[in-house]
């Protein structure tokens, strides 16, 4: 491999990796205030991508417009499964709650494909996403330098709302103990809905921009990203915003390393990611930035 | 009030209980013959299996009845799964007791639904499994389209001979025995040819991103690049070649043969060539006549929106071999069904004339197809 090429595949990683890490970024914020992982945030996602597509296609609303739509109506979409789903479960233990998110995924795909059909759908990409810059050999999507630009800011944007606004110390004071934050006078209910919508929201904007990299969208197409992305998300140190992009960046950078280098592997590349996630959790369970869970 | 309402509710339900027992009872005219549908109405391959289907219920339109009975069709969804095809095997065999079976599509769902058919003597007709194994050693085991083996031949003269190709890259799903086998029997006739495989790259079933297998294509330097999988890989391959600078022409299978290869790939699949089952321009017989008028009438009703493909054909090709080796067996059982099935001979179907052997197999003829301003046309007929 000569260097252009090396430095090709470099890029790949990273426009690959910064997608996961978009993905990931809600899934880990979920955890890090509720303790729950939720397995159905990638078929939120799928819902997301699927009202977008309805927006830009059926409505020929702007990009920007079906996005911002999908990603409200996908907010609602949370409060509405945490409501329906998760709050009679509260107090309930934690297997639980964890038994019932697979639940609402597999209710999720199933009614995407009674609603959506099974055949998958084309989802158009924006011209501001679409060109083509070459220099040399080398060739870069606008699509893979905005989304890391985008992750980015919606990183920058999560650390301002945990740490400096007081919805986000009521967020953080709840994960730690649920029972002591409502005994202060915090409305928990609350706060929690409005961390589903955030995080539904964040995984609508992750699939928008991962559909509009692999333009197909079927009701199927959130469980491998919604995986991978709980793979970045322990990587990172599950419930570590940070963490989340770090982890990101690390599988997709892993990913399309081990196919350019090892070509006959290529059929492995899933399970480099959970052989990833099988060996964190084995040898340091915090992942690479989480601290330490005291016993 | 309520105790009232809810006594009343409850006589109303047993009298419909009683009256669903007695009215088909009532109604009874011959007994219909059962045959199982097992397709992949959803998931990764759903597309073929909706196309197919549509297919299949035009011609049951077509001939409604076999033996004075009518032919009632029972669809199960294997979600492009192989343990689903088994397990939708297992139901139509053991609980719905069909009399034959149409599907699966794809060649790993065959091949998982095969040994279960074999084993109830159920014969089982897939309409476009490719892969040689399918019908191996197998005697209640059918296909009506041709096999992979003819396939990568023609493909392999088409590159060499037709698009001039001398260096090849293959990009294959290793998660698809219709991939893996496709790629192989290209790569062999286009080696005998004096061609040569300058790549040999690798994805899974259902993967998105290949920029790390085409930047080592794109390496290598190919003039042709071979896609031996399904729609949907073959239109982000497509797209995703193109945008890596990857300019040499495309050629793929018949798993390229959906719209939506069109409407995902959009401008990256332009050029596109193919080899297929079946083109309009190719149907001569009474049957084939029939069966586009059926399909323009769907149209016209807005049944179905989408061009014909040769999956709405071979569904229909399916199901009429089918009924015929039933009028011929004179019985809808097992062996003798299995014995009418194996010697279906000179049978002037939907794509024309269709032989099958001892062996399962139909002898047929192979389409190329290329994408011209975002549609499907027709390039040449190969005959084997």
């Amino acid at each position: 491999m000569d260097g252009a090429q090396l430095l090709q595949q470099i890029i790949n990683g990273l426009t690959l990796g910064s997608l996961y890490a978009l993905i990931a970024i809600g899934y880990t914020m979920v955890y890090g205030i509720l303790r729950l992982i939720n397995f159905a945030h990638g078929d939120v996602l799928m819902v997301g991508c699927y009202l977008a597509w309805f927006g830009a296609v059926q409505f020929g609303l702007p990009w920007w417009a079906a996005l911002m739509g999908s990603m409200a109506l996908t907010a609602l979409l949370g409060v509405l499964i945490d409501q329906g789903a998760y709050r009679p479960l509260r107090s309930a233990p934690r297997i639980s709650a964890l038994i019932t998110a697979i639940g609402v995924s597999f209710f999720l795909e199933n009614l995407g494909l009674v609603v959506f059909g099974g055949r998958p759908k084309a989802f158009e990409r924006p011209e501001i996403f679409n060109q083509l810059y070459q220099i040399g050999d080398l060739r870069v999507l606008s699509h893979s330098v905005w989304v890391p630009i985008i992750t980015a800011l919606v990183l920058a944007g999560l650390l301002w709302m945990i740490y400096r606004t007081r919805l986000g110390m009521a967020m953080r004071a709840l994960s730690r103990d649920l029972v002591t934050v409502q005994l202060m006078g915090i409305d928990t209910n609350r706060v929690v809905a409005v961390t589903f919508a955030l995080g539904s929201a964040l995984a609508a904007a992750g699939g928008i921009f991962w559909a509009m990299k692999y333009p197909q969208i079927n009701p199927l197409m959130g469980v491998l990203p919604g995986l991978k992305a709980f793979v970045a998300a322990v990587l990172g140190g599950i419930g570590n915003v940070v963490g989340a992009v770090l982890g990101g960046l690390m599988l997709g950078f892993g990913e399309i390393m081990l196919v350019a280098l090892w070509p006959e592997l290529a059929g492995y590349r899933d399970a480099l990611a959970f052989v990833l996630l099988i060996g964190f959790l084995l040898f340091r369970p915090s992942g690479i930035l989480g601290q330490e869970l005291p016993s | 009030m309520t105790q009232l309402v809810r006594k009343a509710v409850r006589w109303l339900a047993l009298a419909c209980l009683a009256l669903a027992g007695v009215v088909p009872a009532l109604a009874a005219g011959p007994e219909p013959i059962l045959v199982g549908a097992n397709m992949s109405m959803t998931g990764q391959v759903a597309a073929f299996s909706q196309m197919t289907w549509d297919g299949i219920r035009i011609a049951q339109r077509m001939r409604p009845t076999a033996l004075g009975r009518p032919i009632q069709l029972v669809l199960v969804d294997n979600k492009s799964d192989n343990v689903e095809a088994a397990n939708a095997t297992n139901r139509l065999v053991t609980k719905d007791k069909v009399a034959a079976m149409l599907g699966p599509v794809t060649s790993s769902a065959t091949l998982a639904a095969a040994p279960i058919a074999e084993e109830a003597r159920v014969p089982l007709v897939s309409p476009s499994a490719t892969s040689p194994i399918v019908t191996q050693g197998r005697k209640y085991v059918f296909r009506v389209c041709f096999m992979d083996p003819f396939q990568g031949q023609v493909a392999a003269r088409h590159a060499y001979n037709n698009l001039g190709a001398r260096r090849a890259a293959i990009l294959i799903d290793i998660g698809q025995d219709y991939a893996v086998g496709l790629a192989a029997f290209f790569k062999r006739e286009f080696q005998r040819l004096g061609g040569q495989v300058v790549a040999e790259a690798k994805c899974g079933t259902g993967d998105q991103d290949f920029s790390a297998q085409l930047g080592a294509i794109k390496a290598s330097n190919p003039d042709l690049l071979y896609l031996p999988n399904y729609y949907t890989e073959d239109a982000l391959v497509a797209r995703q070649a193109r945008e890596l600078g990857l300019k040499a022409p495309l050629l793929s299978g018949d798993g390229a043969d959906a719209p939506e290869l069109l409407k995902i790939g959009g401008a990256a699949v332009e050029g596109l060539s193919f080899t297929t089952h079946f083109h309009k321009q190719g149907a001569a017989t009474p049957l084939a006549r029939e069966f586009l008028a059926g399909y323009a009438t769907e149209q016209a009703t807005g049944n179905i929106k989408e061009d014909l493909t040769s999956f709405h054909v071979l569904g229909a090709e399916a199901y009429l071999v089918l009924a015929d080796a039933i009028e011929r067996a004179d019985a809808a059982d097992g062996p003798k069904l299995r014995q009418a099935l194996a010697s279906t001979k000179d049978f002037l179907g939907v794509s024309g004339r269709l032989t099958i052997g001892e062996d399962g197999n139909a002898v047929k003829s192979a389409a190329i197809l290329q994408v011209k301003d975002g549609k499907f046309e027709y390039v040449t007929t190969i005959e084997p």
